[in-house]
Formats: C-alpha cells, structure tokens, sequence
C-alpha cells in the first residue's frame, strides 16, 4: 500500500472519529477533482461523507481561505454560534491558520487543526510543459516524490520531485503546521533550511530603473481579475480598498497605475501576513511573478524584526508592536 | 473645474514663456503631526524663519494615523516628494503611535524603492514643537533631493 493511500485512509479514519465524537460540524479537506492530477476542496459534513477525503501531492489550495467567511458574524442572527471546523493542513495552510486566529478571524476554541505532512505540491503547468502536449490520464506519486503519469495510448512518464513542484515548495521551512490538534501521518522530521531570499537579494541588486521596468513588465500581465486576493487566506477585508468607494483609493480601469497601486497596495497589506503558500500565484491566470514581489516583504519582515509569520500562536503581530531600538536609519535626519 | 485647469494651464505656460530659465519646483506634500510637527511647522512660522513654498501640509493626529495609501495616492495624483513627520521616538502624544508607524514606514520606504521609485519621494523625519528651525533645515533638503529626482514620472496617472 503507497504512503498516500495509507494517508488518506489515516485521514479519513480521523476525521470519522470526529464526527462521532461530536467534536465538529465541518471538515475542510481535498477530495478527488474531476479531471487527472487534480484534486479539489471539499466539505464534509457527516461521518458518512468522510470516504471522500483524499490527501496527496496534488492538494494544493490552501484551505484556510474559507475560514474568516465561515466565521463572520456579519450578516447573521444574534445568537448564531460559530460552527466548529476542522481543516486539513500542511505546512503553509498551518501557518495561515494561526495568522488567522491571531487576528480574530477564527476562533481557536472551535477551530481543529489537523495536520498533514507535505513534500510539496505538484503544479500542474510543470507537468503539462513536460507532457508536451499530450493529455494526462492519471498519475500517482511515489514515496520520494517522484510523479508517474500515466498518458492516454503511450508510455508513462516519470519526473522528479523538484522538476513538478510549486517554486514555492522548493526549500519550504515549515512541511509540517507548526500548530495542529491532530497530526496525521509521521511528522517530517527533516525539517528545511530557513528561507533563502537569493533571488530577493539579486533583484534588489538591480539598478532602480531595471527593478522598475521588471515591476512595470510583470504588473502590465495585470487584468485585474482579483483572484490573488480571492485565493489569498490573509486577504479577507470585506472591503478591499481597491473597491472602497469612500475613499475611492483607485479607479476600476485598467490604467497601469492602478493596477500598480492595488498590488503595490495589496502586497504591502500582506507584510507579517504572508507565509508564502503560493496560493496568489496559482491563481493568477497570466501567470505573474507575484513571489517576486510578496517575497521582499517577507524578507523584510524577517531582517528588520524578526518576524516569521504563523509560526506561534503567541508572539505577537509585527506591525502590531515595536521595539524602542528598532531600526530608524531610513529616517531623514534622525 | 475644467476651465480652471485650462486657465492655469495658459498661466503655467505664460509663466514658462517669460521666464525660460526658471528652475522647475517640486510639489511636496507634508503629512505632519498634531502635536509635535505640526507644532513645529507653527513654530517656524511664527519664528518668521523662511522655508520654501513648496510645501503642502496635511495635519494628522498623529504619525500612527498614516496610512501607506495615503503616501501612494499623493504620488499618483502627481505629488513629487511626500514627507511624513511625527515626534521622536519617545515624545509620541499617544505614547507609542509614532513607534508602531516607524515599522510601517521602514517597510514601505523598502518597497517602495525594490520596485524602482527613487527613495527621496517618500521621505520620514521626527521634528518636535520647539524644533522651528530644524522643520525648515529638513524641509528644504527634502525639497532639494527631490529636484534632484525631478518631476514623478512613475506611478502617475496620465490623463
């Protein structure tokens, strides 16, 4: 039996338990897409639904994206109480989790961590650049993460692990969520390196009008279709101001100073929000180098106040707090 | 409001003609502090100490209250330089408004400049009530780095 089916089963049997027990009312997780090599969210309600749970390399969303709405007591009756939910978690949807209990957006008391170890999630595109044209059939992955695809009338293929996943799974320092109730499965003991910000490093190396004209090609991709924002789990203004009317921040075209304020804008907001999921750059339908740019951010967050986010449930918010000696060379004439 | 544009238009243009030579001048929007810069400002004025007339100054309760849009909406109506000033490190009215903002800040003067705007756009400074002096010293070398830069191209919506 493959590690991945013995995982789902693992899986599946948790979940069960908790329906039984009573413990919870929904369970977010993945289960089966409808086409090969993908899978999708799915809600669970009952014990009897818990069969349609799946966990493989192919489970990319990230499922804490679904929480502040489930959660928000905007529109409903005064005594409504929030449902209790547990969510399937890897590393980068763990960290988003704990973001969002740490701003309210969640209520840890009725929110059930379940954990899951991940390797990596396959991006999709990588595959089909290296199918060639050819269609899927299906696929499994294999214990060192190497991918088999079965194609229709031809021999399968097999790719490496670093040839399919996402950028943003290469050098993870969080596989495992950092918080959960319940882990499934063996925690990956060989936890990553930190973070490499090389490529941040490089770019800022650039002279300002190159790292302008990079900004200005990737950015003018822009169609302005929000689904970074939609998929992102840290992006759960009810009003984002890229909409507000009163003040109207930008207008609704597609003047390219625009688009450059609502990701210059949306990107700022993410600053020691942003765990680097990734979830904004597989949505993004032109394909724009968003990690480019959420990665500065980060990279900031960590140099200036050496935040990592959604790593602890106590350690407060960086913006949120100071420090008398933080860094105030950039201040004219201090 | 289209016949004024148009009316100074023709008189930026008339004024161009008579004096060719004339230096371009920067607009720079202050968003200055109640308590301490703001004060300040006052101060200079009142202490008839001269600094350029560049300078528009939008009064905020504190520094804590900017928030990073205000900064990239004046930059994309055309403002050539923002400044931003609070009161030390320590003085903040509100006890650590200013404090929180500094982080806030040092992000977005980082950001702003990895994605290719001249970093004397977006410029920070503490000036206390009783610094008249000081607010004018800062004024004017902001306004000078900014003519340096010359008039924003970037992040301007062209009409």
């Amino acid at each position: 039996m493959s590690e991945n089916v013995k995982m789902s089963d693992d899986l599946k049997a948790v979940a069960k338990k908790l329906f039984e027990e009573k413990k919870i009312d929904l369970l977010i997780g993945y289960e089966k897409g409808t086409l090969p090599l993908r899978t999708t969210p799915c809600f669970v309600t009952s014990a009897g639904d818990c069969d349609r749970l799946v966990w493989d390399g192919f489970c990319s969303n990230n499922l804490a994206v679904y929480l502040p709405r489930l959660f928000s007591r905007e529109g409903r009756p005064k005594d409504w109480r929030p449902p209790r939910v547990a969510v399937v978690a890897k590393g980068c949807d763990g960290r988003s989790l704990v973001g969002l209990v740490k701003e309210k957006q969640a209520p840890r008391d009725n929110l059930i961590i379940v954990g899951v170890p991940c390797r990596g999630v396959v991006d999709l595109k990588k595959v089909q650049a290296a199918l060639d044209g050819k269609e899927p059939a299906g696929g499994e992955i294999a214990e060192d993460g190497t991918l088999t695809v079965h194609v229709d009338g031809g021999k399968d293929i097999r790719l490496g692990r670093d040839e399919v996943i996402f950028d943003s799974c290469k050098g993870c320092p969080h596989p495992d969520a950092p918080v959960c109730d319940i882990r499934v499965g063996q925690e990956l003991a060989e936890k990553q390196a930190e973070a490499d910000f090389g490529d941040i490093a490089d770019f800022e190396a650039k002279s300002s009008q190159e790292r302008w004209d990079a900004f200005v090609a990737e950015i003018s991709k822009c169609i302005r279709c929000y689904a970074c924002r939609q998929a992102c789990p840290n992006c759960y203004c009810t009003t984002c101001f890229a909409e507000q009317t009163q003040p109207r921040w930008i207008g609704v075209g597609k003047d390219l100073t625009e688009v450059m304020i609502y990701h210059l804008g949306r990107i700022f907001h993410q600053a020691g929000r942003c765990v680097d999921c990734g979830a904004c750059v597989r949505a993004c339908p032109m394909d724009i180098d968003l990690r480019l740019f959420t990665r500065k951010i980060l990279k900031d967050v960590k140099e200036l106040f050496g935040y990592e986010a959604g790593v602890s449930l106590e350690e407060p918010p960086p913006l949120c707090t100071f420090k008398m000696e933080d860094d105030q060379s950039f201040i004219t004439e201090p | 409001m289209t016949k004024m544009k148009t009316a100074e238009k023709q008189e930026t243009t008339k004024k161009q003609e008579e004096t060719p030579a004339e230096e371009w001048q920067p607009r720079i929007v202050a968003f200055l502090c109640n308590w301490c810069s703001y004060a300040g400002a006052d101060l200079a004025g009142v202490s008839r100490i001269q600094y350029p007339p560049n300078v528009r100054v939008i009064r905020v309760p504190c520094s804590g209250r900017i928030n990073p849009l205000f900064i990239l909406s004046a930059l994309r109506q055309g403002i050539d330089g923002v400044l931003v000033s609070g009161c030390h490190p320590g003085d903040c009215h509100y006890i650590s408004g200013n404090l929180v903002a500094r982080r806030k800040f040092a992000l977005l003067k980082n950001w702003l400049e990895y994605v290719g705007i001249e970093a004397e756009r977006v410029q920070f400074s503490w000036v206390s009530a009783a610094e008249g002096g000081r607010f004018a010293q800062i004024l004017q070398k902001v306004i000078e780095s900014v003519k340096r830069v010359g008039p924003i191209q970037k992040l301007t919506k062209k009409l």
